[in-house]
């Protein structure tokens, strides 16, 4: 346990928390040896504030006073049996770490053997398999709907998931992977380096040029020179041709998918401002299994292994 | 009396108190709107400045600190002069907490649409506000404990006791919470890092109810339960115990707020525990009362002010029950981050302090204007049932919704995944969101029944102050 930075306070707090238990015993039974008085004979104390304001000195009320007294041993028997006196943990051992760790351990020892069963199947098998298609559509709404949506239609920076364009590649065994292991996703930032893309103007033809392949309206004199920048500096990742690099993360300029969007305006803030992305990684959380699992639902969602399914 | 008789400072009491009436307005209208946020998202679409999240702080800071802030200043100085038999320590001094806590909530009114934010709950606003907050309450205890000290009466009165230690406190608190350090002039980041800043800032923000909501209110009840019910308190050894116990404690029960965190398992045990024992003594505040209207039940069922102090009381009771009960881990486990929390704050909020400050304030009013009683009685009772169904919509909604998402959450299917994502709980939420949306407005329109009423009550008659009473005689 590393809660305490000397020894000091861990005595300090045995000391201050007993002491405040048992001042708070102390301080209900001094003023608890009153008895009711014979009825009808309850005194004031004798002050008057402004005109009216008077004070009866009944006795505290038995029951309220049995209340606060379980309150004051139901702590002490509490500190005894949990952690609460400083570095003491309480005879029962109980930590909410271990609670975590008991709750993960029965967890994974009822549902590990559902998710098991499938573990050894191919991806395509997975997919093709209805039950575990159910069990894909749960996890993935549990764990992946945050930022692909419950549709898996993503939004502006989070990929969409039911076409069929991969940034990472869409074979089974990497989506298994992009899963497994996450991803970093990394559009450099242009717009502090002049000399190489020639800043906000610069970054205009390119990205007229970025239009251009796709098929969008661009004008043709900035995409023109947009593309000698082009095949200078975005070539190295996004290649020749644009259609990008799976192996990078690099997105096909080419195609009508745009993860952040393909207004002039936005390829422009892109360029000059680059783009930071990720994929958490959820093997470590999941489990192996699982993952396989979420990884044949995703292909299926792409419509390349659903086929069967219907 | 001779013609130099002094007066009470009646014109710092009555400034507070219609303050108090118009903030409550302000504060829970846009309490209202940030509920109906919640049942019409696109209310506001695209208006940053209309924004949930920076509204959501508007509505606390003002219903805490300028309605409840100004129900506290205006009944602290009445009572702690009334029951000190002397006017106050410093006219000066009491306009400048006057003047100078006005300017900090319209600061706050400002600052926080557009999105200035320390980012500590029920402490956003920034250092230079903070500064000027603790300018404002070192002024406010030198007025305070300085009448104190020139009372002409020897013992000290209970209520005086409990605002006297929701002035000591709330300083500490505020001082100690807002330890930051400023990187521009709106700017500023917390003196504390990880999950030290958080044990802070709850130990700040459940001390705030403690203190702020609770000790200052029980001064109230204490100057004005009796008063309306024209009986003694029940018992002065019940007091002795219970205040002692209540801010001894209250310092202790930050932690609940943080069960199942990072925190050390230590701290939030030490939390849970000193939560349990707060049962008792937060009782104490309600039995004594309560119970000082025995032999005076009957003037339950034609004074509306009486009904709101007590009705205000039973809440305080209920609340002060169900929080223990959900500082207990295995409860919290399911009331944590739900609806059900939200439902507890407001029967605290709604049900015991807005309550036991509009029966404040309808006590104090007419007597700030000369005249006997508010303008109109039939109009309080109207506030009265305006109010209490409002606060049972907003809570018994909020607990069927509290528990229904803490229930859904954790569903899980035979193969342990989650049985509704977050987006079902949210979209099975919004009948009861409506219904806390009614409740509200409810309660919103109490307050506009109470404007007119306290209008009314002070049109045609001029403002006085009463003369300072000699303290009575001894009997002994």
């Amino acid at each position: 346990m590393s809660d305490f930075v000397s020894e000091f306070w861990n005595f300090y707090v045995v000391g201050i928390v007993l002491a405040s238990v048992i001042a708070c015993g102390v301080v209900l039974w001094s003023q608890s040896k009153v008895k009711a008085a014979p009825a009808g004979k309850v005194e004031t104390t004798g002050h008057v504030w402004d005109e009216t304001l008077e004070e009866y000195n009944n006795p505290l009320p038995r029951w309220w006073m049995w209340l606060f007294y379980i309150t004051v041993v139901f702590a002490l028997v509490y500190l005894v049996l949990y952690p609460g006196l400083g570095r003491f943990q309480g005879i029962l051992g109980w930590s909410s770490v271990g609670q975590y760790k008991t709750e993960v351990q029965k967890a994974d020892a009822q549902y590990g053997p559902i998710y098991d069963k499938f573990a050894k199947m191919p991806l395509n098998e997975v997919a093709a398999n209805k039950e575990a298609m159910e069990m894909g559509k749960r996890l993935f709404l549990t764990y992946c709907m945050q930022c692909h949506g419950s549709d898996a239609r993503g939004s502006k920076g989070f990929p969409n998931l039911t076409d069929a364009d991969w940034q990472w590649g869409g074979e089974p065994e990497t989506i298994q992977t992009t899963i497994a292991e996450g991803r970093m996703g990394m559009m450099p930032a242009y717009g502090g380096q002049p000399d190489v893309i020639g800043g906000e103007a610069g970054a205009k033809e390119v990205a007229n040029y970025v239009r251009s392949l796709s098929g969008l309206s661009h004008d043709s004199a900035l995409a023109a020179k947009g593309k000698e920048k082009f095949d200078k500096v975005c070539v190295a990742c996004h290649g020749p041709e644009g259609k990008g690099m799976n192996a990078l993360g690099a997105p096909n300029l080419t195609d009508k998918v745009w993860l952040y969007g393909s207004s002039e305006a936005t390829i422009v803030e892109t360029i000059t401002k680059g783009r930071a992305n990720r994929m958490p990684a959820w093997k470590e959380f999941l489990g192996d299994a699982k993952v396989h699992i979420l990884a044949a639902y995703v292909m299926s969602l792409s419509g390349k292994a659903g086929e069967q399914q219907k | 009396m001779s013609e130099t008789q002094t007066t009470y400072n009646y014109k710092v009491v009555r400034q507070f108190a219609i303050m108090a009436v118009i903030w409550g307005i302000v504060g829970m209208a846009v309490g209202v709107f940030i509920a109906a946020q919640l049942v019409w998202p696109d209310l506001t679409y695209g208006i940053p400045w209309l924004s949930y999240g920076r509204l959501r702080p508007l509505h606390t800071n003002a219903v805490i600190f300028a309605f409840g802030g100004s129900a506290l200043f205006a009944t602290s100085y009445y009572v702690v002069q009334r029951t000190s038999h002397v006017r106050l320590f410093s006219d000066g001094l009491a306009a400048f907490t006057f003047w100078g806590w006005q300017v900090v909530i319209l600061l706050a009114a400002v600052s926080l649409p557009l999105g200035f934010t320390s980012g500590k709950e029920y402490a956003e606003l920034e250092w230079p506000i903070d500064i000027l907050i603790t300018l404002v309450w070192v002024a406010y205890a030198v007025v305070f404990f300085g009448t104190i000290a020139k009372r002409t009466i020897s013992h000290i009165y209970v209520a005086n006791w409990f605002y006297g230690a929701f002035i000591i406190a709330v300083a500490l608190l505020h001082i100690v919470n807002s330890a930051e350090i400023p990187v521009s002039l709106t700017k500023s980041y917390s003196a504390y890092a990880g999950v030290q800043d958080a044990m802070v800032q709850w130990w700040y923000g459940h001390n705030a109810v403690g203190f702020f909501l609770t000790a200052g209110f029980l001064g109230m009840m204490y100057y004005f339960v009796p008063k309306q019910a024209e009986r003694p308190v029940y018992s002065y050894r019940l007091s002795v115990v219970h205040f002692w116990a209540l801010i001894f404690t209250y310092m202790w029960a930050g932690p609940h707020h943080l069960h199942y965190t990072a925190l050390p398992d230590w701290t939030q045990s030490v939390g849970m525990i000193f939560s349990l024992i707060l049962l008792a003594p937060s009782w104490g505040g309600m039995i004594n009362g309560i119970m000082t209207l025995s032999g005076a039940w009957h003037k339950l069922r034609d004074d509306p002010i009486l009904k709101f102090l007590v009705t205000s009381l039973s809440f305080y009771g209920m609340s002060t029950f169900e929080g223990p009960m959900m500082s207990v881990k295995t409860v919290n486990a399911l009331s944590h981050y739900t609806d059900w929390t939200v439902g507890h704050v407001h029967s605290g909020a709604l049900g015991w302090v807005a309550m036991v400050s509009i029966g404040s304030i309808y006590y104090l009013i007419p007597r700030m204007f000369g005249r006997k009683e508010m303008f109109s009685i039939k109009l309080i009772t109207v506030h009265f049932w305006l109010a209490t169904i409002g606060v049972v919509l907003y809570i018994a909604s909020l607990w069927i919704s509290g528990v229904m998402q803490g229930l859904m959450w954790r569903a899980v299917n035979a193969d342990g995944t989650l049985t509704y994502s977050f987006v079902e709980a949210v979209k099975s939420s919004y009948p009861f969101w409506a219904i806390r949306f009614i409740g509200g407005l409810l309660f919103l329109g109490g307050m506009f029944v109470m404007l007119f009423n306290v209008l009314k009550t002070a049109s045609g008659n001029k403002a006085v102050e009463a003369p300072v009473l000699a303290p009575a005689a001894h009997h002994a």
